[in-house]
């Protein structure tokens, strides 16, 4: 009776799931396939077959230190919201209602301004005569202002920000539901606050850092906007070479080349994050 | 040669527990209120009262993990109140176990050792010890979610007493067990608890629990505590009307007091019966007061006797051996009285119309409380 019925459902489930489905198919796994194809092709119109716009991205080391580039930039990007993350996560945590609906308001305020808008701003903080430099020179920290705009170092921290609530949304979620008589245990065993962190809390928060690591690493690798307006025409990184390729140089199986690389590298990306937070559960 | 007796007690020394007029707030709200508790070495105390009554409070300000408003917590003449939880050595059993979930049964039971440095091989000799201990033999390898509740109360307690604390605190353990399983781990508790040589504080607001289990009984009530005392004590001379109506189910009876000798009171009750009652609380003729007894110590009769209540039978219950019968007073006022139920004897007894106290019956008066 109950087989009837679930294979009923079952039936009516796979009628519900149809559109979305086909919607992914025309949109995204077709577009998907026609870039494969395109990358083989001799020209825009998807004639002949060729390597040559592979072997061409791939034999010239710029190209093969922009992906590595775009790689870097995503994991420095991570490691870094990851060490800002968890002790804003912990305060969290160990506030009441009242602080942590101010968190959770500040965290979530680079989600609520346009990106546009979020970037230039940091243009305004890092520039030669932004608000960090002038605040590092009244302090006599440094003498000479710092080059932060069109730097790597400029570009993370801009990114940190922005990328933020992406790692602290799934952290907070999980780190939410850890029981916190765990934490009292291992303080009462004899477990300092470092111990308990290390032992208890963060094997326990990894699932919420996989999916923040995951969203955060997915989003630096691919924001067009903040790595040309923050990191400006030094520094050239996938996005802003499949735009240069398609719509300046219009040279359309190049910049193919160029997505499917960029596609296998977030997902290469996202595979590490998994199997690291897979390999440390079992270890710690 | 000799071999070490496995089960001989350890060589323990008991540490008592004071705590010293401990006050708590949460922000403006009062949770615990100047309380005095001498824990004696080895003792086995009962914190016992309804929801809200601070219990938890209190044994998280002893374990360290608030700071009380005011008061000392003292642990073997020691002040212990700069201590953070990790130096106190004060073992807690929570009453969700709080067992590690990413950890084996015993990497949890080895997790104080470490935290204390002790070597490998002394942590793996203590595991295996604590559980043969606590009888888990076998599990060492299992993750707390393949284990049953009350073998994760094993593990718990394995855990907790690996390390050797000098005091154990345990907030609702049996909480979330079933009743047979329940008696089980008290039994249980108790056997470790006197085998480590453990000074002990159990909290609880399951009285049958509290009776059974406890040395001594601390009932609180709104903070504070009623009423400190062997279960005996706390079940036949309660002190105060709130102590007398949580622990056991007990009826009361309005009266006046008619005249008083030594240490003993006439009390007039509403429905007539004159009762002879001992009472070491001071009361003056005409007092109004609220004489309690026990189902257990009424009996009923179809005749009248000396300090007899006219009463008419409304209800009998068999409830395992005993038989409760419900009864109501010609006035009206509703009690239950308690007897042995022989086996194959009609629930539904005799036609009682009077109901008196039993020979060994010992009522305990209270002034009204005031409406
Ligand atoms: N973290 C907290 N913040 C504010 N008030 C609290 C907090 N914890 C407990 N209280 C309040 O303090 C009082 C005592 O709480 P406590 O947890 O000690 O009670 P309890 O006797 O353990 O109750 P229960 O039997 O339900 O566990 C309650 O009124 C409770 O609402
Ligand atoms: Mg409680």
């Amino acid at each position: 009776m109950s087989g009837a019925a679930t294979s009923e459902t079952a039936g009516v489930e796979w009628r519900l799931a149809a559109p979305l489905g086909l919607t992914y198919l025309a949109f995204f796994a077709a577009p998907l396939l026609i870039l494969l194809v395109m990358s083989f092709s001799v020209d825009d119109n998807l004639g002949g077959f060729s390597l040559a716009a592979w072997a061409k991205f791939w034999g010239d080391p710029f190209y093969r230190g922009v992906v590595w580039d775009t790689l870097r930039l995503g994991l420095v990007t991570v490691a870094m919201t990851t060490l800002f993350a968890y002790p804003i996560a912990l305060l969290f945590i160990a506030s009441g209602p009242g602080l942590q609906r101010l968190l959770l308001f500040i965290v979530l305020l680079p989600l609520l301004t346009s990106v546009v808008i979020r970037t230039f701003a940091w243009i305004a903080i890092l520039s030669r005569e932004g608000v960090l430099n002038q605040a590092l020179l009244a302090l006599g920290l440094t003498t000479a202002p710092l080059n932060l705009l069109q730097t790597e170092l400029g570009l993370v921290i801009a990114l940190m920000q922005i990328e933020m609530p992406l790692m602290l949304l799934p952290l907070i979620t999980v780190m939410q539901q850890i029981d916190p008589s765990l934490s009292d245990a291992s303080r009462a065993l004899g477990g300092s606050k470092w111990r308990t962190f290390r032992k208890v809390i963060l094997p326990l928060s990894l699932p919420g850092w996989i999916a923040g690591a995951t969203l955060v690493f997915a989003s630096a690798t691919t924001a067009f906007i903040s790595q040309t307006v923050i990191g400006g025409a030094r520094l050239v990184y996938l996005p802003t070479l499949i735009w240069q390729q398609a719509m300046v140089v219009y040279n359309w199986p190049f910049a193919a080349v160029a997505s499917v690389t960029l596609l296998v590298a977030v997902l290469a990306g996202v595979s590490l994050f998994a199997m690291l937070g897979r390999f440390a559960r079992t270890t710690a | 040669m000799p071999s070490p007796d496995p089960l001989a007690p350890p060589e323990i020394q008991s540490q008592p527990l004071t705590l010293d007029a401990i006050s708590h707030s949460y922000g403006d709200a009062l949770a615990v209120n100047e309380v005095t508790l001498e824990v004696r070495a080895g003792e086995l105390i009962a914190l016992l009262g309804p929801s809200g009554c601070g219990k938890s409070t209190l044994l998280r300000i002893v374990a360290g993990f608030i700071n009380q408003t005011s008061g000392r917590v003292v642990i073997a003449d020691r002040v212990v109140d700069s201590l953070p939880p990790n130096r106190r050595e004060v073992g807690i059993v929570f009453q969700s176990y709080a067992l590690f979930p990413h950890m084996t049964v015993a990497e949890n039971i080895a997790y104080g050792l470490e935290a204390r440095g002790e070597s490998k091989a002394t942590c793996r000799e203590r595991v295996s010890e604590m559980l043969a201990t606590v009888r888990m033999e076998g599990f060492a390898d299992r993750k707390p979610r393949q284990l049953s509740g009350g073998q994760q109360q094993r593990v718990a307690l394995a855990r907790a007493l690996a390390v050797r604390p000098r005091i154990l605190l345990l907030d609702e353990p049996f909480a979330a067990l079933d009743k047979n399983l329940r008696l089980d781990m008290q039994i249980e508790i108790k056997r470790l608890q006197r085998q480590f040589g453990l000074t002990a504080i159990l909290v609880t607001h399951d009285q049958d629990e509290a009776m059974s289990i406890a040395d001594r009984i601390a009932v609180m009530s709104k903070g504070r505590i009623e009423q400190l005392g062997s279960p005996v004590e706390i079940y036949d001379q309660p002190e105060t009307l709130f102590v007398n109506d949580f622990i056991g189910s007990s009826n009361r009876f309005a009266g006046v007091i008619e005249s008083a000798g030594e240490g003993a009171y006439g009390v007039r009750l509403a429905s007539g019966a004159l009762w002879n009652v001992a009472s070491r609380k001071a009361f003056a003729p005409g007092d109004r007061v609220v004489a309690t007894i026990r189902p257990e110590q009424l009996v009923l009769t179809d005749q009248a006797t000396d300090g007899s209540i006219p009463v008419t039978l409304k209800l009998s219950l068999p409830i395992g051996g005993e038989l409760i019968h419900d009864v109501e007073t010609r006035s009206g006022e509703a009690f239950k009285v308690a007897a042995g139920r022989r086996p194959g004897e009609p629930v539904s007894p005799m036609a009682a119309t009077h109901c008196a106290l039993a020979p060994h019956a010992r009522p305990v008066l209270f002034p009204q409380p005031a409406a």
